[in-house]
């Protein structure tokens, strides 16, 4: 450890050993001091504040001599009098060239566990979602990296999909899923507040028609002209409405919501993209797992058990 | 002599024992809210009513404001009768409470709002952290001068230890506020002049210390004089309060680095600061034992003295934290109990068992004197609020302690592949019962302050504010 010079590291040191032995030596002098037993030392405050001159009890005086000790002999064998590294050279984590260390003992003890993965490394999603062992660790890794956005049933709520339908924003391949979780998905949704209030409206009304849900039919007319016009919604979402799994544009025909069903909703997604006003974060992002995982096996396993939900 | 030459500087100290009542109560509301908070997530209403913006509120109010209030009225009221004077300087006295009462209702304002510096228990920023700095100093000049003024030429141990607490907590609260104010938003936004690790353990050296002098000498000042006041004897042992005072300032601000356990913190700073909690064992229960023992041969007073069954319970609970914040400091404990509800269970033995109980106790002893009246307008509350806060408290630490031994548990186990055994929303899903445990303590330890406001309210509404004649010193 280089934290400071050797001048510094030894008067740590010194004032350390000054500081826990005055300690003892301030107890003992004050032990052995005089004592009257049952009689006050004479000096009375606001009418009846006394106090008598009892000696300290013994069990007292020798609890606090024995955490001296205890601390005296720690500091021999672990680190703590300035850059002395201690007798046993016991350390946390490595740190100025030191190596073994406990963070290094416990990560070499996962690394070795983890290796009872490597296995799977090589082998096909399918098969992996076929085998129950491989899929009772693939759960437990959801558990552990997925669960906080799609949820422990992986249903995902509002603005994280459900893995356990048959509608894939990027498509349900096992290699597609892979990608997915390994480089992550970046949706863009633009904002098209120029259209203005009464097309964002009526382009709403259509899109939940054509999920048959209930709408204005007045307004979703007027949004079926519009939806050919204006070229923005089609470019991504098709001419057929049903997506565009290269580009994880949604499906607009099939009554699956992402971001809720309510025209209101509907108009906010249009209106706004998906960035909407008031501090609601709806980045449509989905995080890369592989060079935080670094693992071929867990990225796998974890594609096989997502896989797996909707079989 | 003018009349109030004569009389002792109550005025001040009525001020204080009000406010801490009132503070305690709004204190631990926000914290019942914030354990609810956690077990009915949509609770969480409005931005400003958030669980993020309500715990610094909870913590501030409770120890600044409730502690805060609490440790003046008692400060003052035993500095000025143990030195057998009246109180240094009335106006500056009374500057203190009513600039104290404006850094709370600040405090109050801009946490809510989300204006915090981000550090614990020393949130506020930095026009508010002036203010306490002028206010504290005006303190230290009314407390200082007061023993200087003196008629006894001892000085009696409550008044060490209020003295330490009022020395250590300037030099902390300077030492851990030094920040640079930040553009555009000048008086709402600064940072740390310190960086990484170094701002970490300076917030530690803070953070521990206003623990141990706010929360822990200063409130043995407390224990100090109201005990044998209570119980009519003489303290214990003279040598070991000298012993277990000097030992305790001494170490206490060694042991900052135990909140820093496997952290960036280099390995020797961890382990001294482990080292000096261990040997702060010892010097605190200096003042457990002396607070203890000198009930001895006066045991059947805790029988129907409500005020000294708060006081005795208090410095139980004292000696239990005492025993555990060092053990918690042990790297390899540290490494089960950190970051879990153990702390909060430990932080709370101490804040409601210790700070709390008695500070409560001494209310009781100080209102009906500083409002002419021989005693509350009723013991039988005073002893229900005693029972149903103890209960509170012993419903509050025990979920507090399984829940986090759960949780330290739950988090660390691991399977044969490396994986972990429990998610973390498993080990939330484990701590829902012992959370609504939590709440109901929490509940009672209120009900408890509510009560003891109406005896407080009616106590002074049959009684009138009274300032008692400055005692000569007796000469034994």
């Amino acid at each position: 450890m280089n934290d400071f010079s050797p001048i510094v590291g030894i008067l740590i040191a010194a004032v350390v050993v000054i500081g826990i032995v005055g300690c003892a030596v301030f107890l003992w002098s004050q032990d052995s001091a005089h004592y009257t037993i049952g009689k006050t030392t004479g000096h009375a405050w606001d009418e009846n504040l006394e106090e008598y001159n009892n000696p300290l009890p013994k069990w007292w005086s020798w609890l606090f001599y024995i955490t001296v000790v205890f601390s005296l002999v720690y500091l021999a064998l672990f680190p703590g009098l300035g850059s002395f590294k201690g007798m046993l050279g016991w350390c946390s984590q490595s740190y100025g060239g030191r190596t073994g260390c406990q963070a290094d003992q416990y990560a070499g003890e996962v690394k070795q566990a983890e290796s009872l993965l490597k296995d799977y490394a090589p082998q096909d999603i399918r098969a992996l979602a076929a085998n129950p062992k491989a899929m009772e660790t693939g759960r437990r890794l959801f558990m552990t990296y997925c669960m906080q956005c799609h949820g422990s049933n992986a249903k995902g709520s509002a603005g994280f999909p459900n893995l356990t339908d048959s509608d894939w924003l990027y498509g349900g391949e096992p290699e597609t899923i892979l990608e997915s979780i390994t480089n992550g998905r970046q949706g863009v949704m633009t904002a098209n507040d120029y259209l203005g209030d009464d097309k964002i409206k009526a382009l709403a009304n259509y899109v939940l028609s054509v999920s048959r849900r209930p709408h204005d039919n007045q307004l979703a007319q007027r949004g079926r002209d519009l939806y050919i016009e204006e070229a923005i919604c089609r470019t991504c979402h098709g001419d057929d409405m049903r997506g565009n799994k290269m580009l994880g544009a949604p499906n607009l025909t099939d009554d699956v919501w992402l971001y809720g069903s309510s025209e209101q909703e509907i108009v906010d997604g249009i209106k706004f993209g998906r960035n909407l006003p008031g501090g609601k974060s709806t980045s449509n992002r989905m995080p890369a797992w592989g060079g935080f995982l670094k693992d071929e096996a867990k990225l796998k396993l974890l594609a096989a058990y997502v896989y797996s939900l909707n079989r | 002599m003018s009349e109030t030459q004569t009389t002792y500087n109550y005025k001040v100290v009525r001020q204080f024992a009000v406010m801490t009542v009132i503070w305690g109560i709004v204190g631990m509301l926000v914290g019942v809210i914030i354990a609810a908070q956690l077990i009915w997530p949509e609770l969480n209403l409005l931005p400003f009513l958030s669980y993020g913006r309500l715990r610094p509120l909870h913590t501030n109010a409770v120890i600044f404001a409730f502690g805060g209030c609490a440790l003046f009225a008692t400060s003052y009221y035993s500095v000025q009768r143990t030195c057998h004077t009246r109180l240094f300087c009335d106006w500056l006295a009374g500057f203190t409470f009513w600039g104290w009462q404006l850094v709370i209702l600040l405090a109050a304002v801009s946490l809510p709002l989300g204006i915090t510096v981000g550090k614990e228990y020393a949130e506020l920023e930095w026009p508010i952290k002036i203010l306490i700095t002028i206010v504290w100093v005006s303190y230290a000049v009314v407390f200082f001068g007061t023993l200087l003024k003196r008629k006894v030429q001892h000085i009696y141990v409550s008044n060490w230890f209020f003295g330490a607490m009022i020395i250590a907590v300037a030099l902390l609260h300077l030492g851990n506020s030094a920040v640079i104010p930040f553009a555009p938003s000048l008086l709402a936004r600064s940072y740390p002049v310190y960086a990484g690790v170094q701002d970490a353990m300076v917030q530690w050296w803070y953070g521990h210390n206003a623990v141990g002098f706010f929360l822990t000498a200063g409130f043995l000042g407390i224990m100090y004089y109201f005990v044998p006041k209570q119980a009519g004897r003489p303290i214990y042992s003279y040598r070991l309060s000298v012993v277990h005072f000097w030992a305790l300032i001494f170490t206490y601000m060694w042991a900052g680095p135990h909140h820093l356990h496997y952290t960036a913190l280099p390995d020797w700073t961890q382990t001294l600061g482990m080292l000096f909690s261990l040997i702060l064992i010892a010097p605190s229960w200096g003042g457990m034992i002396n607070g203890i023992m000198t009930l001895s041969g006066a045991w059947h007073k805790l029988r129907d003295d409500p005020v000294l069954k708060f006081l005795i319970t208090s410095l139980s609970f004292y000696g239990m934290s005492t025993f555990e914040g060092p053990m918690m400091s042990v790297k390899s404990v540290n490494a089960l109990s950190h970051y879990t509800d153990w702390g909060i269970g430990h932080v709370h033995s101490g804040a409601l068992g210790w700070v709390a109980m008695v500070s409560i106790g001494a209310l009781y002893y100080l209102i009906p004197r500083l409002f002419g009246r021989q005693q509350m307008a009723s013991i039988s509350l005073m002893t229900a609020h005693f029972w149903i806060a103890t209960i509170g408290i012993v419903l509050y630490a025990a979920s507090m302690w399984i829940a986090g031994v759960m949780q330290g548990l739950m988090w660390r186990a691991v399977n044969a592949d490396g994986t972990l055994m429990y998610s973390f929303a498993e080990a939330v899903k484990g701590s829902y019962i012992f959370w609504q445990i939590r709440f109901v303590g929490g509940t009672l330890f209120l009900v408890g302050m509510l009560i003891m406001a109406y005896n407080m309210f009616k106590t002074i509404g049959e009684g009138r504010s009274e300032d008692a004649p400055v005692l000569a010193p007796s000469h034994a």
